[in-house]
């Protein structure tokens, strides 16, 4: 489960977007789509903990396996500083991925740095044939990151910025409510909190099922400690679970938004 | 090369195959490092603290990083003693021959006794009473108090009977730990673990509150050790029980200070979230170190710092 995995590539997609490529044939093989990695940014004792990335793409013919992260602090800054040819020290796959069914269309509801997990989605509902029909918003088009990509996987992709440089000006929740939803297609959604909280109220609305892709602080990443807890409806109470390993995967209607 | 010696005691009824143990509640219930590796090559895994009931712990963000640390406020998120001794126990025991050390924490004398005697009679080999978590409003009441710490003590003691290894285990924060070391030695302990967490806090300047879900929290990690290894360093001068020590402990060389200083087992905690073989890797760092050294028996170096 821990890997010394080989950079292959990393590469600039946005002013502080970057996607790179580990060698890991091991986890290439294994991860589902929603599955993170625990990865030490540092050589050092400092900062001391792994920062959990979700798994962006597999490549199993080659082994590799892409990280999408964005620079928010000293751990992802190191992160793009690592050189190509040098490890990089990886735990995983981890956590409980996004559940899929076996055909029909789905939905996919990315917000900023929520494509990362549901790119990899996208590729697996493609090969397994499901028809994906993607929403995916940022703050500008330079954001809006492996358009490419996305384009060429044969989708159905409605964009969202909120200044308008590219698709609709405006939220993805908007531009979703606007564009309605295919009957009975499930909704699969990362992002930021605030776009998840909105999304999670209209499709009560609609009376949609959804599974969201969750982010906490983390300390161990496999279930242990018990720093990543999520509130999660229990009846009329409620109880904490683990983002790490009870999920980061949760269904929308049983998280409680604060 | 002759192999070193690795097995220490925790007093008369507890031999402890090497001195490398998990800290209680940064391993769970060592299930989840099972896919790591073999639990029984530990010298013991202590389990997270639990309590009577279920407790569903602190609102989040429950953790959060600091240089060279962690600051956590969990608040002995646990399953409860039932749960523990009917479904976990018996799943960590078919993992193999794991040494397992349960960690007690309570509101009430009643509770510690009571989760003390049930996690006895579920056969581990040894307890922690924890009488210092301070993310819960009960945590500190008896650790900090010597009266009280020896109540609590001898309750256990009169409940588990004369040979049952226990440790106590305290911060070093608060009136003079040791005055509470002592009373609770004289109570019946067989011995203490050195150190819980220091209190902590982050602040959100942005959002301009505190950070941690609770607000305030408990320190751990390399940013600790020093104050760790005082602890056990003064405990062991004075009182000469057996100890087990911990707080940021990354490598071998930690494990040695720590040994030096009087402890006769090493805890490690937050080193596991950051790097999940730790332990493992720590029993064979600390044999091929010692055998390097021409050092046959790790017993030998217990307490060399410490004087007499
Ligand atoms: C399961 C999971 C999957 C993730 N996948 C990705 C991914 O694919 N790509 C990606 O870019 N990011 C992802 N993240 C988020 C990523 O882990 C954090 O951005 C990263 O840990 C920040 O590290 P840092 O050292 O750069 O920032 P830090 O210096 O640790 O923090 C920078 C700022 O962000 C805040 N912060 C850090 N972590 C969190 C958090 N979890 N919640 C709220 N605030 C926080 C800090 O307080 C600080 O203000 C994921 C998180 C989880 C839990
Ligand atoms: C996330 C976390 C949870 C903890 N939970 C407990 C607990 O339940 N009971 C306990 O006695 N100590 C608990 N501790 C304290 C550790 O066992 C240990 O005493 C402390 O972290 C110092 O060691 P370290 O620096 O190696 O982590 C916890 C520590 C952390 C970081
Ligand atoms: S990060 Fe430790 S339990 Fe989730």
């Amino acid at each position: 489960m821990i890997h010394e995995a080989e950079i292959l590539s990393q590469r600039r997609l946005a002013p502080d977007i970057y996607r790179l490529e580990l060698f890991a044939p091991r986890v290439a093989e294994q991860a589902q789509p929603g599955q993170f990695l625990m990865v030490r940014t540092s050589i050092s004792l400092d900062p001391f903990l792994r920062r959990p990335l979700s798994v962006n793409a597999v490549d199993r013919r080659r082994g590799a396996v892409a990280l999408l992260y964005r620079v928010v602090g000293r751990g992802t800054r190191l992160l793009a500083e690592r050189k190509l040819g040098k490890r990089l020290n990886v735990v995983g796959p981890l956590g409980r991925g996004f559940t899929v069914p076996l055909s029909g269309p789905v939905v996919l509801v990315a917000g900023g740095l929520g494509i990362a997990p549901l790119f990899f989605l996208a590729e697996v509902c493609r090969q397994r044939g499901n028809e994906v029909i993607l929403f995916y918003g940022a703050r500008s088009q330079e954001e809006l990151v492996l358009r490419r990509e996305l384009e060429s996987l044969g989708i159905k992709v409605f964009w969202a910025t909120d200044d308008g440089s590219l698709g609709e000006r405006g939220t993805v929740v908007e531009l979703l409510k606007k564009k309605g939803l295919p009957p009975a297609a499930p909704v699969y959604a990362a992002g930021p909190p605030p776009m998840l909280k909105a999304l999670a109220a209209a499709l009560k609305d609609m009376g949609r099922e959804a599974e969201f892709s969750l982010e906490e602080r983390m300390g161990c990443g496999v279930g242990a400690c018990r720093g990543c807890a999520v509130k999660v409806r229990e009846g009329k109470d409620f109880v904490y679970r683990r983002v790490c390993a009870d999920g980061p995967v949760f269904k929308a209607g049983e998280v409680v938004w604060e | 090369m002759k192999k070193p010696r690795l097995a220490v005691d925790l007093g008369p009824n507890l031999v402890l195959k090497n001195p490398v143990v998990t800290a209680s509640g940064t391993f769970g219930f060592g299930l989840e490092y099972a896919p790591f590796g073999d639990l029984a090559l530990l010298g013991a895994v202590v389990i997270k603290s639990v309590t009577r009931h279920p407790r569903r712990g602190n609102p989040p963000p429950r953790l959060v990083e600091t240089p060279a640390g962690v600051l956590n406020s969990i608040g002995l998120e646990n399953p409860g003693v039932e749960k523990v001794v009917k479904e976990i126990l018996p799943a960590l025991r078919a993992t193999g021959e794991v040494t397992v050390i349960g960690s007690v924490a309570g509101e009430t004398v009643e509770e510690y006794v009571e989760v003390s005697c049930r996690l006895a009679e579920a056969g581990v080999a040894a307890l922690e009473l924890n009488l210092s978590c301070p993310n819960v409003k009960a945590g500190t009441l008896f650790g900090h108090d010597p009266r009280l710490a020896a109540q609590v003590t001898r309750a256990v003691r009169e409940a588990l009977g004369d040979g049952f290894p226990f440790l106590v285990k305290l911060g070093v924060v608060g009136n003079d730990f040791l005055a509470v070391a002592r009373a609770v030695v004289e109570a019946g302990a067989t011995g203490l673990s050195l150190i819980n967490t220091l209190p902590g806090l982050a602040v959100d300047v942005k959002r301009r509150k505190l950070l941690l879900g609770q607000g305030t929290g408990g320190l751990s990690g390399p940013a600790i050790r020093p104050v760790a290894l005082w602890a056990v360093w003064r405990a062991y001068r004075e009182l000469r029980v057996p100890i087990i020590g911990m707080g940021g402990v990354a490598g071998v060389e930690d494990v040695l200070a720590f040994l030096l200083c009087g402890a006769r087992a090493v805890a490690v905690g937050s080193g596991t979230l950051a790097f999940p073989r730790l332990a493992w890797e720590l029993v064979e760092g600390l044999e091929q170190a010692l055998a390097k050294e021409g050092v046959e028996d790790v017993r030998e170096l217990i307490g060399m710092v410490a004087g007499s």
